[in-house]
């Protein structure tokens, strides 16, 4: 606990840092939030993605993004939502053109979004975050202390913050898929800091007379091993998935592996740290254990 | 081991043997395969013995038959016989059933009998289209308005009350009728109030002149609304339900308020079905204004009272009577005949209060022309992009009442294409509001298939890695780790399969995660059992206080992870939420095997040896 002065600098650093980076480089939000069109096509040869824009242009599709998607052949096109356009044959029409150079275009994936559906499908997003949090804080103050809530809560905002920052960083595709990455970032993390706040809970009963500096000094040491090795585990599995699922998941799988690694380190080096400055004390945790007998009593 | 109750580990047994019977359907794999429907009714047992005597005797052997819902299933070993198959039914049985392409899981009779099926896949996994329809409830309210406009317009002339005009008001949802005397005003407020007795009306006065106001109440509206969406509903259904459209299992549900969410499994060209979707194409009888020329109408734009000018396809002008014999929500079936003495025809026919009308009608008008008039009102958007609703309206036919008829006839003068469009939309109804596409998304059958083999490579690869490290790191208890992690993922899939809820790509992504999670509780077990150990507790007791001990953390964790799946489940729609039934179901399996699971192993291994020294963990 001695060094926390230390990793509460980081965490700010971090979290101002990602602040930073969306106010400055914005997310660069998905169809599912903006609205528009996106539309892949899987050629048959790797094709020069500048003769695309070019050919775009000139069939009068205009403001039209071209990128290459996952590997060199597939490619995706991305429209901003345009009011003439009823989406119904851009996927069609699209390929139409895209045709003319590459016989063996295929058509694999278009969605048309709405400006309005995506606006919602952002609050919507937002509303999630915001109802998964409330409810979490919830449960930990239902389970814990106030204070060991209040640590837990500022523990988990701070890896979606980090997940945030780092989709503002990279300028991956931030939409719904990376929202639900980031609700599973928020619960798993928690799951961290339960575990240490578990343990404290139980030293502090049957430790009395360390203080409480020490306490849980000794419960993050007794459960780093548990944190590290499902951590690890977990990442493994993550990891498969960023390389073996393909682009569809690569935004999630990113999100998920970063939240990982931010939760692990907030809820080793910032939630109980957080706690103790609260001011948390060891007879905080033992008002359950003072109250039993009471109850004890009433019964006949 | 202090004692692990001989009766947890058999309960263990059995929930992983039935898993284990669940989950067995998804081995299988799927097949090419023809899904036949019959047009508002179902397929019966007689229509599948005929079809196969059908395919046998052209030599088109299926691998499987079998009645679902209503629908029968054909599956074929061959995408040629699946082709030839069509062709075969297409030619023998046209009129009979719908014909839609579609894959079917090569589960076994046996067990499809006892209700066991394969996971459902989502839209994402299998490819196909899913569509998000805006209702206009607002239109819905208008319509309403406007309906109501034109009944008292009906009333006031029936009981010829001379009036000075009908107004709707939409903002305020409100119909006036402004009379010109106070006279004129009782009498018509009594022929309004006798056609419509459930209609609150109010008397007001307007620049000294009597008026009579109907305002809707908000319930009104409320119920108009509700309706419109409802309404629409079925009609969107089915519409996507007629042989013309053939296409296999759509879903149709309301979404929020006042969408309309849909779901074409294997679609792939949307366009057709989109242009169906939004059709508010429907027919009006009107008798035709023999008595006066049309083409002075036209010429001088005077149309004469009590008639309205029209025009047909080839733009020559026709007087109609202003009185609708008969309207499109009164047709009740209809049906495209490509090949009449006159060419493509509509039948038609009339439910009893529009069949005793076009009786009377037909009566009293015997040598006398009927007009078909042909509208479809389609939404566009303007250059401003600003929706606006235009209606097409067209005679499309004239004919001469040549006989007494009342509920069933031929429209005549349609062209074939469009005729079996307009027979399609004409028995399904006509759409309560007009709806908007808002949201589409089409996924490509080998983007799917890609999508299929991308998440089975991930979630095996990365199981993989999560089996050989804990083999490595606990041993022996690794090893019951691997076991019961295998039969999380059992379980999960099982309960997928009995659910009825759709995998999806992020489905998928959530059962890999459930094994890194399922592993958590493995490790905080462990974990405390090595540090037991070390404290230097016998085997026995460090495994009993390593599950006691782990069990409230186990718990505490899962919760929270727990109530992010729910929400995420209530806010998402499609993918998302198969994420979220996936991470909420994974955790309660992951519970199960890790405590029970894991414990049940362990005693079965540990539980019977006298003398324990050491634990290979």
């Amino acid at each position: 606990m001695n060094t926390r002065k230390v990793w509460y600098g980081l965490s700010a650093a971090l979290i101002i840092g990602s602040f930073a980076l969306v106010a400055v480089r914005h997310l660069n939000l998905g169809v599912d939030f903006t609205g528009g069109v996106v539309v892949e096509t899987n050629f048959s040869q790797p094709p020069n993605i500048e003769s695309l824009r070019e050919a775009l242009a000139k069939a009068g599709v205009p403001g039209a993004q071209v990128q290459a998607f996952g590997s060199s052949r597939d490619i995706l096109v991305r429209l901003p939502p345009d009011p003439n356009a009823r989406g119904e044959q851009i996927g069609a029409h699209i390929l139409e053109i895209f045709s003319k150079i590459d016989n063996g275009v295929k058509l694999q994936r278009t969605e048309v979004v709405g400006p309005q559906v995506g606006q919602e499908l952002f609050e919507k997003g937002a509303w999630a975050l915001v109802a998964t949090l409330v409810l979490i804080l919830i449960y930990v103050l239902f389970r814990f202390t106030p204070k060991l809530a209040l640590g837990a809560i500022f523990a988990v905002l701070h890896d979606p913050i980090c997940v945030v920052g780092f989709f503002a960083l990279t300028q991956m595709t931030f939409d719904l898929t990376a929202i639900s990455a980031i609700l599973a970032v928020i619960g798993y993390s928690l799951n961290d800091t339960v575990i240490v706040f578990d343990r404290i809970r139980e030293r502090a009963r049957t430790a009395r007379r360390s203080g409480i500096a020490q306490v849980i000094d000794e419960s993050i040491n007794q459960t780093l091993s548990r944190t590290l090795m499902t951590k690890l585990v977990t990442l493994l599995v993550v990891v498969a998935l960023l390389i073996f699922g393909g682009e569809t998941l690569h935004g999630f799988s990113a999100a998920l592996v970063i939240g990982i690694i931010a939760g692990t380190y907030s809820s080793i080096y910032i939630s109980s740290a957080l706690a103790l400055d609260l001011g948390l004390r060891t007879d905080d945790l033992l008002e359950r254990k003072a109250t039993k007998p009471e109850e004890v009593d009433g019964l006949p | 081991m202090i004692g692990y109750a001989r009766w947890k580990i058999v309960l263990v047994a059995i929930v992983l043997f039935v898993g284990i019977i669940l989950a067995l359907p998804n081995l299988f794999g799927e097949e090419n395969a023809l899904q036949l429907a019959r047009d508002r009714a179902a397929v019966l047992d007689g229509d599948r013995i005929a079809v196969l005597q059908l395919l046998k005797d052209k030599g088109v052997t299926p691998s499987g038959a079998f009645l679902d819902q209503g629908r029968l299933t054909l599956r074929f070993s061959s995408k040629q016989d699946q082709l030839k198959a069509r062709d075969v039914i297409s030619d023998a049985r046209h009129a009979d059933f719908t014909i839609a392409l579609s894959q079917a899981s090569k589960v076994p009779e046996w067990m499809r009998n006892l209700g066991l099926g394969p996971v459902k896949l989502g839209l994402d996994l299998r490819g196909g289209v899913y569509l998000v329809y805006q209702v206009d409830i607002q239109g819905a309210v208008k319509q309403l308005l406007d309906h109501d406009e034109q009944d008292f317009r009906a009333s006031l002339r029936n009981a010829r009350v001379t009036y000075q005009d009908v107004q709707v008001d939409y903002p305020l949802n409100r119909v006036r009728v402004l009379f010109r005397d106070a006279d004129a005003f009782a009498k018509g407020k009594a022929a309004i109030a006798a056609d419509n007795r459930n209609m609150t009306l109010t008397d007001t006065t307007i620049e000294g002149a009597p008026a009579l106001d109907f305002v809707l109440t908000p319930q009104q509206i409320r119920e108009r609304q509700t309706y419109a969406v409802q309404q629409n509903i079925i009609i969107l259904r089915n519409r996507l339900n007629s042989p013309e459209l053939a296409v296999s299992e759509p879903q149709v549900a309301q979404e929020g308020v006042d969408r309309i969410a849909i779901q074409l499994p294997g679609l792939q060209n949307s366009a057709e079905v989109k242009k169906i979707l939004g059709k508010t194409a429907t027919l009006e009888f009107r008798m035709v204004d023999e008595s006066n020329n049309p083409l002075e109408a036209a010429a001088t734009g005077r149309v004469p009272l009590g008639s309205k000018l029209y025009y047909t396809r080839t733009k020559q002008p026709v007087l109609l009577k202003r009185e609708v014999v008969v309207t499109g929500d009164q047709l009740t079936d209809a049906s495209f005949q490509p090949n009449t003495q006159e060419g493509a025809a509509v039948s038609v026919g009339l439910d009893s209060r529009g069949a005793a009308k076009m009786l009377k009608n037909t009566q009293e008008n015997l040598g006398h022309l009927m007009a078909v008039v042909f509208i479809d009102r389609s939404r566009e958007k303007n250059a401003q992009g600003v929706d606006v609703d235009r209606t097409t309206e067209e005679v499309i036919n004239q004919a001469t009442i040549r006989g007494v008829f009342s509920n069933n006839f031929q429209i005549t003068g349609v062209n074939p294409i469009e005729g079996r469009e307009l027979a399609l939309l004409l028995r399904a109804g006509g759409l309560a509001a007009p709806l908007t596409p808002v949201e589409e998304r089409a996924i490509g059958p080998s983007l799917g298939q890609d999508n299929i083999d991308k998440g089975v490579n991930a979630m095996v690869f990365g199981m993989l890695a999560a089996f050989v490290f804990m083999a490595i790191y606990y041993k022996v208890f690794g090893l019951i780790a691997d076991f019961t992690l295998a039969a999380n993922v059992v379980c999960l899939t099982a309960l997928l399969s009995m659910v009825g809820a759709a995998l999806t790509l992020p489905g998928i992504a959530a059962v890999v995660l459930t094994v890194g999670m399922a592993v958590d509780a493995n490790i905080l077990i462990y974990e405390r059992i090595r540090e037991e150990l070390r404290n230097g507790v016998s085997p026995r007791a460090a495994i009993s206080a390593g599950f006691d001990r782990a069990f409230s953390a186990i718990a505490d964790s899962n919760v929270t992870a727990f109530i992010a799946g729910v929400v995420l489940w209530s806010f998402g729609s499609g993918a998302i939420r198969g994420f979220a039934v996936v991470l909420v179901l994974g955790i309660a399996t992951s519970m199960f095997t890790a405590l029970m699971g894991t414990r049940a192993l362990v005693q079965i291994i540990y539980g019977g040896r006298r003398k324990l020294e050491r634990l290979s963990i």
